[in-house]
Order: C-alpha cells, then structure tokens, then sequence
C-alpha cells in the first residue's frame, strides 16, 4: 500500500481577470491553486476538504489536465502526465477517471444509459462487439447496484442517488486506476448518501481503486479518507490521516473548521467549544500576504504571520501543517485572541482603474 | 397558550390536470418565547411550504391550506392580505436559504433596514440609519457605515444572510422563521449565524422556528424537534430524548446514515434503502413503508396515528426499540 500512484508537485492554476472592450487586458489573476504538493498511494483514498472557492475543483480538473496548470505538474505511476501529448495522453487519460458533483448536469439528457456507457468503451477501443460489451454493462450495473433494465431508460427518469451510480458506472466502465469524485454525495438527500459512500467504499475494495476525494463536508471526507488535506486559499494548510487530523488538529483553520461542524449529538454539541472565526473568505484575487489566513487567525503573531508564507512542513511522521507557530500553539504557549472582521470585497478584489502589476503569485514575490 | 400555535396545518397544491398534491399534511407544533423549534425532513417533505404557509406567502391560486395558524390568538389564516403584510414586518420575521432572492437587488442595503425601521418602528429617517448602523455591526457586518451604501450583489453569500438578518431583526419580531438560513453556506460562517441567532433567543426572547436538513444543526440549536416524513410529523420530542432515543425508524435510519465527526474509526454507515420516490401515499397507509426495515403488512393497508409516547409523539405501527442495534443493512 505505499507505492506512490500520484504525484502533484508546486501546481498553480492562476486565471487572468480580463477587462476592456474586448477583454484583452489582463488586469489581475485569481490565484486558484497556488503551488500544492501531494502525493496519493495505491489503494488508497485522498479527501481533500476546504471552503468555497479555496480552489479544490481546480486542483482536481488541473490534475486530470481538464485545466491547464499555469505551473507545476502531475506524475502519474511513473510517467509525467502534465507532458503526455497525442496518444499518450489519450491512453493515460483511461486510467484517470472523474464523477462529478451534480449526475443529471453531467449525463447528456438525449442518451440512454447503455450509450452512456457504450460512448465511453468506444472512444478508448474497448468496445469489443455486441456480446462481450452487454456482459460488460451488466457487469457495470450490478456493480452499482442498478438493475439492467435501467440501460434502455435516461437520466431523468433517475432519482440523484441514482444518477449518481450512473456516473460511477461510466467512471468504472474504464477500469481506471484513479478516481477523482468531486463532491460525490453533497447534491443527494441525507438518507441517500450513505449509499452512495458506502458504494464507493465497496467498489474500492472489489477493484482497488484509488480515490481523490473532494468536498466541503468534513466529516465525510473524515469518514471515507485514509489521509486528509485541508486547503484554504489555494493552498494546502495540513495534510494527517483522517484520524490524527480529528485528534490533533495543527493549523488554526483545521481546528476552526473543525470545531464549527455540527455533530448530530446534543450532548457533544453543548460541551464543545467552538472557535469562530470573524469575517469571510477573502478574494483569492487579492489573497492576503504573508500566511493566507492571517487576517481571521486567533492565534496570529505580531512577526512573520503577514509577511512570510508559511511552507508545509513536517511536523509529526506523516502529519504536515503550513503554520509558523504550529508547535507554540499546539503546546498553549500562543494563546488566541479575539480578532475583528475585516472587509473583504465582492468583486474579484480589483478595481478596474487600478491594473495590478507585480509578480502572478506570492510564491514568486518569495522566490524571485 | 403558546405565542405560536399551528394545529393541522394542511397544503393542497391542485395543479390542473394533476391529481391534488398534499404537500403538508395535517402539521401541528407550538413554539414559546425564548424557544427554538425545529422542522427537519429531507427534500421535499414540506418544509419550505409549511413556513410559507404560516407567513402567508403560499400563491393563493393552487394552494389550498386548512387548519388554523394562531399567533397570540388571532388565527393568521383569517387575516387579510394587508393584514398580513403589515404583521410581516412587525411581528413575524422570516429569514430564507437563498438571501439574494429575498433582498431587493436595487435598493441599497441601510435603505432596506432604514425603511423596516420606519415602517413598523416609526423611527425618524436619521435615527433609523444610527439603528440600521448599530444592527449591521451586531450582526458581524464589518465597516457597517460603508455597507449601508452598497447594494446585495456587492456582498458575499455570508454578508447577505447576515443583512437578511439583520432586516428581520429591524422590526424586533417576536417569532423569527428561518428556512435553511446556513445551508447555502460554508460550515465557519455557518457557525458564526448560528451562534448570532442563538442570541437573539436567548438574549431578546425571540420565538425560532429553525427548517433544516441538518440534524447537526438541530442537535445544538433547538429545544424541540419535529421530524418530517412526507408532508405529515413523524417523531416530534425534546432534543436530547429524540436524539439519544429515535424511536420512528426514519429518525433512527437518518441518524444511522450520516457520518459523525467524533465517530470510531471504521465506523460503518447504514443508509436507508431506496429514495423519497418509493413513498406510497398516506392514505394506503404509512409512506415510508417501501424503505422501512420495520415495515409489517399493516403498515401498508392502515395509515399509522399519531401516539403520545410518554412526552414524545410518534406516528408508527412498529417503532425501533430503544437499545436494539440498527436495522439490518440494507443492500446498496
Ligand atoms: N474557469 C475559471 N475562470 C476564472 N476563475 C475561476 C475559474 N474556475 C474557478 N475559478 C475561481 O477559482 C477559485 C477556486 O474555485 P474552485 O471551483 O476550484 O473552488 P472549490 O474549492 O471547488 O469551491 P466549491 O466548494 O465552491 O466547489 C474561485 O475563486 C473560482 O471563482
Ligand atoms: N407552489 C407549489 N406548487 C406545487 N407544488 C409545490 C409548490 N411548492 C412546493 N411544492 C411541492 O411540495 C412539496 C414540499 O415542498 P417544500 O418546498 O416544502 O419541500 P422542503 O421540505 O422545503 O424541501 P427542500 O429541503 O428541498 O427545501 C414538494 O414536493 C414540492 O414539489
Ligand atoms: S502562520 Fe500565523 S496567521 Fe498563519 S496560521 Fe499560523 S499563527 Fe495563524
Ligand atoms: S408505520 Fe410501519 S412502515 Fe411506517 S415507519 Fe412505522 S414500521 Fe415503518
Ligand atoms: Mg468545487
Ligand atoms: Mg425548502
């Protein structure tokens, strides 16, 4: 279980802001993903969790070159995928499949489920005529947990747990090594989406299949991860086993994030503590200097916080955390103090009449 | 007498063509000064239309509604239109899931708190803007002086539930309906609203009814809990009996199906088999038959009654109980 299937090193995905008439003028970047380093094992399951707009989609789509990273790249059981071109690529792309948060946007409405997944076979030449690929759908289905007569129907005559086992079916129908599930269950009722994690968990079994895990729901994320990263800002904060992350959480957010999350349980809810945070998310056009959650972290300190990025470094065996004071806070040395919201424009945090120039990240402003 | 009654609250959609829908069905729950209430259910369950209803705000074409909606004793359903709007802005306040539909996108915000504030308040325009001032800081708004100025799409999702907010509390409401006012956001702000709105009831005396579909959510804020099936209450208790004792087999089977943060590791999940699509209707008997481990061949032939259960009520033929281990897992 330690052979490394993934590698993501410094990847960036920046987007130009583009103003004008014609939108020619580059006028700032949303630094989206901001130089993340991971790396997932076989066999296992990556959860990578984090608020809105903290750049987990990009990261997922840059990974599987559905965006192209600004920098960085993805080395994929050996073979750098960011450079694959042409056949290469299209072969590579097989093993790395992806399911997506919403099935019914992401299934064509017009095709039956069988077209659905025959489209698949087909465009990777596995479509090995009539018989051998309807024992193939069958095989699908079942595995799923569909009935076969659910390949002549279409997606909307599915309900979203549903459709959502469509869109593993077609993911699976590959045998792909790797699968990105990007918000798999947060579109689904409650009851509904317990299934379908319990489903992915089988599947991960029956075929060994390695997942990267996207959502915003921290405890599911903690439920189906063997390891966990939390991303604020575009870029990873800390990285443990979903246990260690649960027990010890080491960067300021995670112990937010965590403490924030409602627990189903009246008794655990009246004695917890939570840590609020103040004020909202700030751009990641205009991300914050220094430690990017500087201007809503209770632990902050006078030196370093807002002016040195904080690098993810090691701090435990296998638990990883971007804080300069990670261990004064975790000893109770650094006490927190309350903080006061501060404004956090709308907009992309760029005002037209101001073009932005300097360097495309704060990476680059470190490093020159 | 509570300051909130609603008994056998009842809404029929007739579409044409369309057999009539009953999408609340014979709903019941009393909410007191200082105590939060909460509605929870999944998709579709009534939620939504239960609160509009008790507002007023259901389309009086295609909504049927009975039953009697009682505030401080007048009976809602009976009052007219203009009556209705005018205790809208006084007494009753409500606060939606999707902030930017409910705040009028060309007005600025402080007009929009300035105008409640003189409307039912009878505050002068410049007093009214100091208090509009005063609400968006204690709300958690910050440079309030500057947001005043500026329109809803200027704001974050978090900004604008809090200006929503913020706009209810102008009136000083006596009863504050909030339909899944942090589902749309991110679990840190999240935590901020919820706690802002705990101390509205704790602080002011405020009435809550809280519709979520996080049972996390109920878990911390309300004192009682009615859970929804199918437009009709199924379990309905104080917080801390339901949760450490669900008896109906649909609370029991949605606490079995999410995951916890503080669970064991390797801890599995049972989910509840099928989807809200297989509910039978509740006249042939109880709708969750077709997905209830429990179920029994009355369950589909009578439709269960309501039971007081020793402070607890309870609409089932064959409750979970307590101290048994889950239900079987079903087959995915
Ligand atoms: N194609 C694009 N062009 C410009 N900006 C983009 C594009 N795609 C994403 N962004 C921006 O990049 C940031 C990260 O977005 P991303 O979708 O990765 O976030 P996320 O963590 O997946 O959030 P969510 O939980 O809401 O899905 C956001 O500020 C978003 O607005
Ligand atoms: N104006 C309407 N006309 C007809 N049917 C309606 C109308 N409004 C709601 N319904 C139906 O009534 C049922 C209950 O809807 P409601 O909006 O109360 O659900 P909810 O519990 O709030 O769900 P959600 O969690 O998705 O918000 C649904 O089946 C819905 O389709
Ligand atoms: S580096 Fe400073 S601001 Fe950043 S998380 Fe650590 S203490 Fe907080
Ligand atoms: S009445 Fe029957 S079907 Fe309905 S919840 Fe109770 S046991 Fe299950
Ligand atoms: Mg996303
Ligand atoms: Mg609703």
């Amino acid at each position: 279980m330690s052979e490394t299937l993934v590698s993501v090193q410094d990847m960036k995905v920046h987007f130009p802001i583009k103003r004008g008439v014609f939108f020619d003028r580059t006028v700032g970047h949303v630094y989206a993903v901001d130089g993340v380093d991971l790396e997932i094992k076989r066999g296992e399951t990556y959860g990578l969790v984090g608020e809105s707009g903290c750049g987990k989609s990009t990261l997922g789509r840059a990974m599987l070159r559905l965006n192209e990273p600004t920098g960085g790249k993805m080395i994929f059981d050996g073979q750098d995928f960011s450079s694959l071109k042409g056949e290469d690529l299209r072969k590579m792309r097989r093993r790395i499949q992806m399911v997506f948060q919403d099935p019914l946007s992401s299934l064509d409405p017009r095709q039956s489920v069988e077209s659905i997944l025959v489209e698949g076979l087909r465009a990777h030449d596995l479509d090995k005529g009539k018989e051998e690929t309807g024992k193939r759908l069958r095989e699908l289905l079942s595995a799923v947990g569909l009935p076969s007569t659910a390949l002549r129907k279409y997606p909307h005559e599915f309900s979203g747990g549903q459709r959502q086992r469509i869109g593993i079916a077609r993911a699976l129908a590959l045998n792909p090594d790797l699968i990105v599930a990007d918000e798999p269950v947060s579109a689904l009722d409650v009851s509904v989406q317990a299934q379908v994690v319990n489903l992915l968990e089988e599947l991960q079994e029956q075929f060994g299949l390695t997942y990267l895990v996207i959502a915003h729901d921290l405890a599911v994320v903690k439920h189906i991860s063997d390891r966990v990263g939390v991303m604020y800002l575009g870029g990873l904060v800390e990285e443990a086993t979903s246990e260690d992350l649960y027990a010890e959480p080491l960067h300021p957010y995670t112990r937010a994030l965590l403490s924030a999350i409602p627990v189903p349980d009246p008794v655990v809810e009246d004695r917890r503590e939570r840590i609020l945070l103040a004020g909202d998310l700030p751009s990641p056009a205009n991300p914050p200097s220094g430690c990017r959650f500087h201007t809503r972290c209770p632990w902050r300190q006078q030196t370093r916080c807002d002016t040195e990025r904080p690098a993810l470094r090691e701090l435990k065996p296998g638990h990883k955390v971007a804080c300069h004071w990670a261990e004064q806070i975790q000893s109770g040395e650094i006490q927190p103090h309350e903080v006061k919201p501060i404004l956090v424009e709308e907009d992309d945090g760029i005002s037209p009449d101001v073009p932005l120039v300097g360097p495309a990240s704060v990476t680059e402003a470190l490093n020159p | 007498m509570a300051l909130l009654e609603v008994r056998d609250l009842t809404v029929v959609f007739q579409r044409k063509g369309e057999e009539p829908f009953r999408a609340v069905d014979g709903v019941s729950f009393d909410v007191e000064p200082g105590q939060t209430v909460g509605l929870v259910g999944e998709s579709g369950c009534g939620k939504s239309v239960t609160s509009l209803a008790i507002m007023g705000l259901l389309p009086k074409r295609g909504a049927k509604i009975t039953g009697t909606v009682r505030y401080d004793g007048t009976d809602l359903l009976k009052l007219s239109d203009k009556e209705m709007r005018d205790r809208r802005g006084r007494d009753l306040g409500m606060v939606f899931q999707d902030p930017l539909s409910s705040l009028n996108p060309v007005v600025p915000i402080g007009l929009q708190v300035t105008e409640v504030l003189e409307r039912h308040r009878g505050m002068p325009r410049k007093e009214a803007m100091i208090e509009a001032k005063d609400l968006l800081d204690k709300v958690g708004i910050p440079d309030p002086n500057r947001r005043l100025k500026e329109y809803p799409h200027q704001l974050s999702g978090g900004m604008r539930q809090r200006a929503l907010i913020a706009i209810a509390l102008a009136c000083r409401p006596k009863l504050l309906i909030a339909d899944e006012p942090t589902t749309a956001l991110d679990v840190t702000i999240q935590a901020q609203i919820l706690s802002l709105m705990k101390e509205l009831v704790q602080d002011l005396g405020t009435a809550l009814v809280m519709i979520t579909h996080d049972l996390g959510v109920v878990a911390g804020l309300c004192d009682e809990v009615n859970v929804l099936y199918g437009g009709k209450v199924v379990e309905k208790a104080m917080r801390h009996k339901l949760f450490a004792e669900p008896r109906h087999p649909y609370t029991h089977g949605l606490l079995a199906s999410i995951p916890r943060l503080d669970a064991a590791p390797g801890e599995k999940l049972t989910p509840i088999k099928g989807s809200v699509a297989d509910n039978i209707p509740w006249s042939q008997g109880c709708a969750f038959a077709p997905r209830c481990p429990n179920a029994l061949d009355v369950c589909v032939q009578v439709t269960p009654a309501e039971e007081d259960q020793l402070g607890r009520l309870l609409r089932c033929h064959n409750p979970v109980v307590p101290g048994t281990p889950a239900a079987e897992e079903v087959p995915v």
